[in-house]
Order: C-alpha cells, then sequence, then structure tokens
C-alpha cells in the first residue's frame, strides 16, 4: 500500500541503514546457513558486536537463528525483505511517473501555444510571444 | 533532514509548467503512479491555501492526501506540506512531509527539481542513506536469490 506503512517495515528500514548488516545480508544471500562464527570472520569488529547487528536482523525478522549443537545456525528470511522491496517500488512507482506525464503534459501545452503564437503571427499580428 | 530528489528537463516555458503544478485541471493530469486522472482535486495555489487530491492506482486502489502551500512563487518555486490521509484518518504529525518544486529556466525549456523532504520516518531515512537504485538493486539481489517461501 502506497500509504500504508506497518511499523515493522520502519524496523526492517532502520535494521537496512547500516552496512555492516547489509553486508552480512549479502553474504547470507550468496551462502546459507552460516555460523555466527563464520558471519563474524571477515569484519574487524568483535564478536559482541556483531552478535548486536544479528540482534537488530533478527528482531527486524530479517534472519533467523537456529542452534545445532554448539553452533548457531543463522539464515535469510525473505518476507520481510520482499515487504520491504515492494513499499520502495511502490513509492518510487510515485514520483517518477507522475513527472513523465507532467512532463509530456506541459510539452503539449508548449506546442499549442507556438501553434497559436504562430497563427497570430501570420495574421499580421506584431507581438512577440511571451517569454 | 531526508529526501529525495527527481529532475525532469522539460521543453516548455516555466510559465506553463507552473500553471500544470498550480491548477486543478493541470495536477488531476498528472499526479499519481498510474496513469488514471485523479477523482477530486482541490488546488487553492496560495500562502496558506488547500491542496488535496485523491486518485485511483491501477490495483483499484484510491488514495488520498492533503497539504498546504507554503511558498508560491510563480513561475520559480512551489512548496507545500503532504500527509497521506488513509480511511478518511489524516496521517500524525510526525507524517507530514514536504514537496518542493524548482523551475529553472534552461535552453528550450526548463529544469524542474521536485524535491520529497522531510521523511522523517525510519523507512524513509533508509531510502535516502542507501539511495534509491541502489537499494532497489540489493533487495533485488536479494530476493531473487532468496528461496520461494
Amino acid at each position: 500500500m502506497l500509504n500504508y506503512q506497518p511499523r515493522d517495515l520502519d524496523q526492517v528500514f532502520g535494521a537496512l541503514t547500516d552496512p555492516t548488516r547489509r553486508e552480512i545480508l549479502a553474504r547470507l544471500e550468496r551462502e546459507e546457513p552460516l555460523s555466527i562464527k563464520t558471519i563474524a570472520a571477515p569484519f574487524t569488529i568483535k564478536l559482541p558486536a556483531v552478535m548486536k547487528h544479528l540482534d537488530v536482523l533478527s528482531a527486524a525478522g530479517l534472519i533467523t537463528r537456529s542452534k545445532h549443537g554448539r553452533t548457531v545456525d543463522v539464515r535469510l528470511s525473505p518476507e520481510r525483505l520482499r515487504e520491504a522491496a515492494e513499499w520502495l517500488r511502490r513509492y518510487e512507482r510515485f514520483w517518477s511517473p507522475a513527472l513523465d506525464r507532467l512532463t509530456v503534459q506541459a510539452e503539449a501545452k508548449e506546442a499549442e501555444a507556438r501553434e497559436a503564437e504562430a497563427r497570430r503571427a501570420a495574421l499580421g499580428g506584431s507581438e512577440a510571444p511571451d517569454e | 533532514m531526508t529526501s529525495i530528489t527527481l529532475v525532469r528537463r522539460i521543453a516548455a516555458r516555466p510559465s506553463i509548467v507552473f500553471e500544470a503544478l498550480t491548477t486543478p485541471e493541470g495536477v488531476a493530469a498528472w499526479w499519481g503512479p498510474d496513469d488514471l486522472p485523479a477523482i477530486a482535486t482541490v488546488v487553492d495555489a496560495r500562502v496558506g491555501g488547500a491542496f488535496r487530491i485523491r486518485f485511483p492506482t491501477y490495483d483499484g486502489e484510491e488514495h488520498e492526501a492533503v497539504g498546504e502551500y507554503l511558498e508560491v512563487a510563480p513561475p520559480t518555486r512551489l512548496v507545500m506540506s503532504w500527509r497521506w490521509t488513509h480511511n478518511g484518518v489524516t496521517a500524525e504529525a510526525e507524517g507530514i512531509s514536504r514537496i518542493e518544486f524548482d523551475l529553472r529556466p534552461i535552453e528550450g525549456g526548463v529544469e524542474l527539481t521536485v524535491t520529497h523532504a522531510d521523511l522523517r520516518n525510519e523507512a524513509s531515512a533508509a531510502i535516502h542513506a542507501l539511495g534509491w537504485p541502489d537499494s532497489l538493486f540489493r533487495l533485488r539481489r536479494l530476493l531473487e536469490a532468496a528461496p520461494p517461501t
């Protein structure tokens, strides 16, 4: 819904504002499940900081964590992302086509105005076109 | 302050473009995401004047928003507030955003810059932070890779 913005989507977008969290999602996109240790490995930040990012992603419904023995499997949870993408598409969809139509409309009006001016000129009028 | 900005170069004189922005007939013809005429339009384009639009979309839904004109400077600048109403209920104050239209004369026409500003909520902040095309690309990549549910 264009004008419908559930609070949990706010949480999703909030989670997506952070580059570390986006990177985690991108890695899960390529390969899942990943253990927390594997996720943390490429980052210079410490494990607790990574855990906090995972908490945010989990609270937003973007990932799921499940315990397997001594490791925790982290998986992508696509449903929230799908909703977020849909929201973005709808909002983007709002302005761009509207301005395209405005352009077409204004250019048609301009052509009409020029024709009218040309007709007036042909009739011997000496007035200069506006602007 | 978060905002999105779009720019269009239009082969028409500024006064014509400004008229399309500030008359009910003009606005009704282009406003909204889908190529359907607005159902009801109030355009009182003077400072403090009201804006109200109700427009349909291809999915059969109708959307309504209200606003107030904050700056009206023909034919160069138009600023209005904007908030959605949903089932007759107007969005809370934090839902107010601002739309700015700036017209700059260029060779053979006008450059129109539209800024949708004061998008304060988290979602809009994310759009701003990620950038439109980039965020969409990223999300699409994630979605395409996601297994069907």
